[in-house]
């Protein structure tokens, strides 16, 4: 009757959204008295879990588990939710777990909620607050099934630590051919950079930075705040910037603890993409953008002048504050 | 090759959300409904198999008689056949089921869904159908190439992508990248005219369970005021982050 949770790892290491989503199990499992399980895939500090309120690890390992593949690790999940006789599993909402999320769901007949961002209201009926039309609004949405799978928001419930002592025990589930009909090639992914689903601070550029030549103040701010850098969406249409750094309605999510827009007016589909962010900053030298209407705070001046004095006040105050 | 793509009849990405009936239902009055843009994104790189490799494409939408102008738009891009499941879209795997059924009595080799619908953001259609359907999936797909029954796709992972070989059958859950925006079509008169000809099978839903259900919605609290710094006293903007705000 345990809680599980899948929690992430790359090379080895847990993921922030891994302890998120433990974090997150542990407060269902209070609330349904019962306590927490995860499955780890090639981690190697599963004792770590402990700390977020994990007691039991089911330590999956072996060469043929090292890449993610989502319907492999649905199996090896959907195992061990039956091993556990679960009824509630939690996951991120990563783009691993909303590709995975779906195949266990189905392979469980369970109800799947994704973009939770709170504990649950109720567990009798079973009801999460969730964003839907695209962060524009919030739904209260109740699960009937018997088994429920939930896919917690990042940045919004939080990682909260809760000390027990977790025991590790290897889980290997046989799996058929067919369980790895989808493989992965390779995998291209940028390293020692944050990225936008999981950094604390996102920096972003508009248009009115006037073009792709003009992105290199854009990338020092970031480095200098240990941030990620993302677009607005003409940005990326024309091809200033990748397709991977185009936040927003049809782009990418972000729920950054603070968000700093600059060159970029504010359309409603890009408001809705970075709606979940705490704390919003913008550039503009037109007073009339709407993004001051959503920002906290806000410079009304020309970027190429305020950005670089930005980056200059900054690595002074890093250099008193470390 | 015969395609289905999924199409969700969606707002408009510019509306306004408001809610009404207590705040238990979304308010369409005065609501543009589009293609969702993640489908429309497959609906384009179908047309792109059509035309080079000679595939035959239908849209499917699960949706009652109100969907019908978003599902014409779909076959005035090109689209030889369309098919509506007569069905509110309750949730996700209720839809999942409705189109697991019109797959089972279509012998589609692809099909391809949005990665998520604009309005509900259940991102789990594609996933539960391939599952059900024991097809492959592949989701948040930005590239895919079809070379007799293999495929080759291209997945956006947090921080990167993954290029992955598998083979048709094939769900995918696609987004943009699948084609460039400046590859989207508008409808012009001929496809209109034509997409009037076309057929538009309307099917009737199949019992199937929903285990979900939104009994209410919210809109995001009302925000104060913005705190303008003065362009010429940057450093308070970093003293505000770092002690108001606690964020640096």
């Amino acid at each position: 009757m345990s809680v599980l949770v899948y929690t992430e790892s790359l090379k080895g290491k847990f993921k922030k959204n891994a302890f998120e989503a433990a974090s997150y199990a542990h407060k269902v499992a209070q609330d349904l008295g019962t306590t927490v399980t995860a499955v780890s895939f090639n981690a190697e500090e599963d004792a770590l879990l402990g700390t977020y309120g994990v007691s039991k690890v089911l330590k999956v390992s072996g060469d043929s588990l090292a890449t993610f593949n989502a319907k492999a690790y649905a199996e090896v999940l959907a195992e061990a939710a039956k091993a556990e006789d679960t009824k509630v599993i939690i996951l991120s909402s990563s783009a691993d777990s909303k590709f995975l999320a779906p195949i266990l769901a189905a392979k469980l007949t369970a109800g799947y909620v994704p973009n939770v961002v709170a504990a649950p209201e109720s567990t009798s009926p079973f009801v999460v607050k969730r964003t839907a039309f695209s962060n524009k609004g919030f739904a209260m949405t109740e699960i009937s099934s018997d088994v429920k799978v939930i896919g917690v928001s990042s940045n919004a419930f939080g990682v909260v630590e809760n000390n027990v002592s977790a025991s590790v025990e290897d889980f290997g589930p046989s799996l058929g051919d067919n369980a790895f009909a989808v493989k992965s090639v390779e995998v291209d992914r940028v390293v020692g950079k944050a990225t936008i689903a999981d950094a604390d601070i996102v920096v972003s550029g508009g248009r009115g930075l006037k073009g792709p030549e003009n992105w290199g103040m854009v990338e020092e701010l970031a480095d200098v705040l240990g941030a990620a850098t993302a677009c607005s969406k003409p940005v990326s249409d024309m091809g200033w910037r990748p397709h991977s750094e185009h936040v927003g309605q049809t782009g990418k999510p972000v729920a950054s603890n603070l968000y700093i827009a600059i060159g970029i007016s504010g359309a409603i589909q890009h408001l809705a993409g970075i709606n979940a962010s705490k704390v919003k900053v913008v550039i503009n030298n037109d007073p009339e953008a709407p993004f001051f209407k959503a920002a906290d705070y806000g410079i009304v001046g020309d970027a190429f002048e305020v950005v670089p004095e930005l980056i200059e006040k900054l690595k002074e105050f890093k250099a008193q504050n470390t | 090759m015969k395609i289905l793509v999924c199409i969700s009849n969606v707002p408009d990405t510019t509306s306004k959300i408001n809610f009404t009936e207590g705040d238990t239902k979304f308010d369409t009055n005065g609501v543009q409904f589009v293609i969702n843009p993640n489908d429309e994104f497959g609906l384009t790189r179908a047309m792109w198999f059509k035309e080079k490799q000679g595939a035959t494409v239908h849209v499917v939408n699960v949706g009652g008689a109100q969907t019908e102008p978003t599902i014409r738009k779909a076959l005035a891009i090109g689209a030889d056949e369309a098919i509506r499941v007569d069905a509110e879209p309750k949730d996700g795997f209720f839809v999942a089921q409705q189109l697991a059924e019109v797959v089972k009595n279509g012998d589609y080799d692809l099909i391809i869904a949005g990665r998520e619908s604009i309005d509900y953001n259940g991102g789990m259609v594609p996933g539960i159908l391939a599952t059900l359907l024991d097809m492959n999936f592949v989701n948040t797909c930005i590239g895919l190439e079809i070379d007799g029954d293999s495929a080759t796709a291209v997945r956006e992972i947090d921080g990167g992508k993954e290029k992955i070989s598998t083979s048709l059958p094939l769900v995918i859950g696609g987004q943009k990248g699948l084609v460039e925006e400046s590859d989207l079509r508008i409808p012009n008169m001929r496809g209109i005219m034509m997409a009037r000809k076309k057929a538009l099978n309307v099917v009737e839903p199949i019992d199937a369970p929903q285990p979900t259900q939104d009994q209410k919605f919210e809109k995001p609290a009302a925000k104060g005021p913005v705190k303008l710094v003065d362009a010429s006293n940057v450093g308070e903007l970093v003293e505000l982050l770092h002690n108001e705000a606690k964020v640096i």
